[in-house]
């Protein structure tokens, strides 16, 4: 056990690394940076400016010297400046972080408050015309657009409500913050919470043809008993590595809605900064990313052990 | 992994058909969504064929008069700022998002067979390298994956279909890996080897023939979300260039202002990518039931 946790860290660490590569060098192959961005918008070319703006960012040292010197510096908690507004990477990252994670909790509390009842009514039901509706209503949230989604949500609100709460300033407090984050993270949840029904249904499906349902059944458990206590906990464990992934995954569909809602979070930001080529901001929220991304999955394995102690890993 | 015989049970049941005609009959009452997803996507690639013949208007000419127009007899869905027609970008807008989803799907696809069918068959370092670039890439959300290549590989509509592909190949060459491991102990590849077949027409042959199916399922999938994250690139302007139609861009286009102005602008493309990806989701649930029926639903 103890040597399996080492060698999984061992690989995160790997993974890390390889990303860290990966998303440097993708940055680069790209044909200008933001110096030409710069100028071309600005108009001017004079070559000695330009070529003064490029060294003093560093820009003009040899790609393995650029690569040392980003890691060198993440290693001292030095991120580095934003190319665009100058400031420290982490004062740009850091405040948008907060929003960002608020949405995505928000989004995957409503998925599963709404995806697991659904699917268990579903797999209850099988065949019968409420799992036909409730079956197409989750596939249709796979197939809308999460930005779509949000852009009718909005008009709905213009509509008949004449406006929508929209992110100008940061909210003052705790309701507001819930009013303004709710409906974004709705559209995004939207979509998860499809994929937790769908799960839920065909995981449920799976435990109800047991024999241990059937000894349940036969010695007079209640239908609901039968449905929750013996069914849905053992049908629960694939549902949890879903939402624990869809935790992770949600940042697709959160860049999408945080332009259209104009919400300031790091997934719009990450936009932002790709658009400017401000390497320091992409490269280390890629990697952010990537850590978020690798240790839900870490801790997700880990659930598992406690959520069924059946699974063990091996050393 | 053997595909249900429709055939062999229907014979066994003493049904009488015969003609493809009434396998396609049979199918599609025994499995009605999926033959509603096969209508959606037969209708889109209809349009996309067709586009010239289907839609009367030009989708690129301008007309100022026409600015914003609301539906009527001449703009079927209404004009956009520009006054350009929004029936025949849509109609036109099929091509982009059939060109960019198919083509996503077939290089991601067959790049993840071949290395997939490689790794699975070599073993070794390039088996343990092939896994840990895996690992990397599925370290990002394909979005965001996707969007760090658009931006790096620039826009254009080739480079757009790249840039999707690639995190889609992971996927299908875990699945071809893992397949190939377990049919390479088989019989049957023995026999081949015995009577003198060279590994590579074995793998060719025998191993990725019998990993079709989870393979045609996986494709379904990737189908739908390679034409979702061409529509949300070009959302964020960093897909398909102008001056071609597409759905995501028109959405961007329209949004921010027209929303209270020109609804319509909003609600048609949406409701095109919807459809579109809806077909082929219902397609791909009903290809799963068919063609693995260990994950029956």
């Amino acid at each position: 056990m103890g040597s399996y946790i080492v060698r999984r860290l061992l690989l995160m660490v790997l993974t890390l690394f390889g990303m860290s590569v990966v998303i440097f060098l993708l940055l680069r192959i790209v044909p200008g940076n933001i110096a030409d961005i710069l100028f071309e918008s600005a108009g001017m070319v004079d070559p000695a400016e330009k070529a003064k703006i490029t060294k003093e960012l560093g820009l003009d040292l040899p790609l393995w010297s650029q690569y040392a010197q980003w890691i060198g510096g993440l290693f001292q908690g030095d991120l580095g400046f934003s190319y665009v507004s100058e400031k420290p990477t982490i004062e740009e990252i850091g405040p948008r972080i907060p929003i960002t994670a608020k949405l995505a909790v928000l989004a995957l509390v409503f998925s599963t408050l709404i995806g697991v009842p659904l699917g268990v009514i579903s797999a209850v039901r099988q065949n019968t015309g409420l799992d036909y509706i409730l079956r197409v209503v989750s596939l249709s949230g796979l197939s809308l657009p999460s930005f779509w989604l949000g852009l009718l949500i909005l008009m709905a609100s213009v509509r008949w409500f004449g406006d929508i709460p929209i992110y100008t300033s940061p909210p003052k407090n705790l309701f507001a913050e819930l009013t303004l984050y709710l409906i974004p993270a709705a559209a995004v949840g939207f979509r998860s919470s499809a994929l937790v029904m769908r799960l839920t249904r065909s995981s449920m499906l799976e435990v109800l043809r047991q024999d241990y349902i059937r000894t349940a059944r036969s010695k007079g458990a209640t239908e609901q008993s039968v449905n929750f206590r013996h069914a849905l906990r053992n049908a629960v464990l694939p549902v949890v590595t879903i939402i624990g992934i869809e935790a992770a995954f949600l940042l697709g569909g959160l860049i999408v809605t945080e332009t259209v809602f104009n919400i300031p979070g790091v997934a719009r930001f990450l936009v932002e900064a790709i658009r400017w080529r401000d390497y320091p901001i992409v490269q280390n929220l890629v990697l952010f990313i990537a850590l978020v991304v690798v240790v839900v999955n870490f801790l997700v394995d880990m659930a598992y052990m406690f959520l069924d102690p059946r699974i063990r890993y091996a050393d | 992994m053997a595909a249900i015989d429709h055939q062999a049970e229907l014979i066994r049941a003493g049904a009488n058909i015969s003609s493809t005609w009434g396998n396609i009959k049979f199918l599609a009452r025994r499995y009605p969504l999926g033959a509603a997803g096969a209508v959606i996507f037969v209708i889109f690639l209809f349009a996309a064929a067709f586009a010239t013949w289907i839609a009367p208007l030009d989708p690129l000419s301008t007309n100022p008069k026409a600015s914003l127009s609301e539906p009527t007899s001449v703009y079927w869905l209404g004009a956009d700022f520009m006054g350009r027609d929004m029936f025949a970008r849509i109609v036109h807008g099929s091509r982009i998002s059939l060109a960019v989803g198919v083509g996503a799907m077939i290089l991601g696809s067959g790049i993840g067979v071949a290395v997939g069918l490689a790794s699975g068959y070599i073993g070794g370092w390039f088996d343990l390298l092939v896994q840990r670039i895996s690992d990397i890439m599925q370290s990002l959300p394909l979005l965001v994956m996707a969007l760090v290549m658009a931006a790096s590989l620039g826009p254009s509509l080739r480079n757009t279909i790249i840039a999707i592909a690639i995190p889609l190949v992971p996927s299908v060459a875990r699945i071809v890996r893992s397949n190939t491991l377990s049919l390479r102990e088989m019989p049957f590849v023995e026999a081949a080897r015995a009577v003198g077949m060279s590994e590579f027409r074995i793998a060719l042959r025998h191993v990725l023939p019998n990993t079709l199916a989870p393979l045609i399922v996986l494709a379904t999938a990737q189908l739908g979300s390679a034409i979702l994250t061409e529509a949300s690139l070009s959302f964020l302007g960093l897909g398909v260039p102008e001056p071609y139609p597409s759905w995501g861009r028109m959405l961007s286009e329209s949004a921010a202002e027209y929303v209270r102005r020109a609804p319509w602008l909003v609600i048609f493309p949406g409701l095109a990518i919807s459809l579109v990806v809806f077909g082929t989701n219902l397609l791909g649930d009903a290809l799963r039931d068919i063609l693995d029926p260990r994950q029956r639903s």
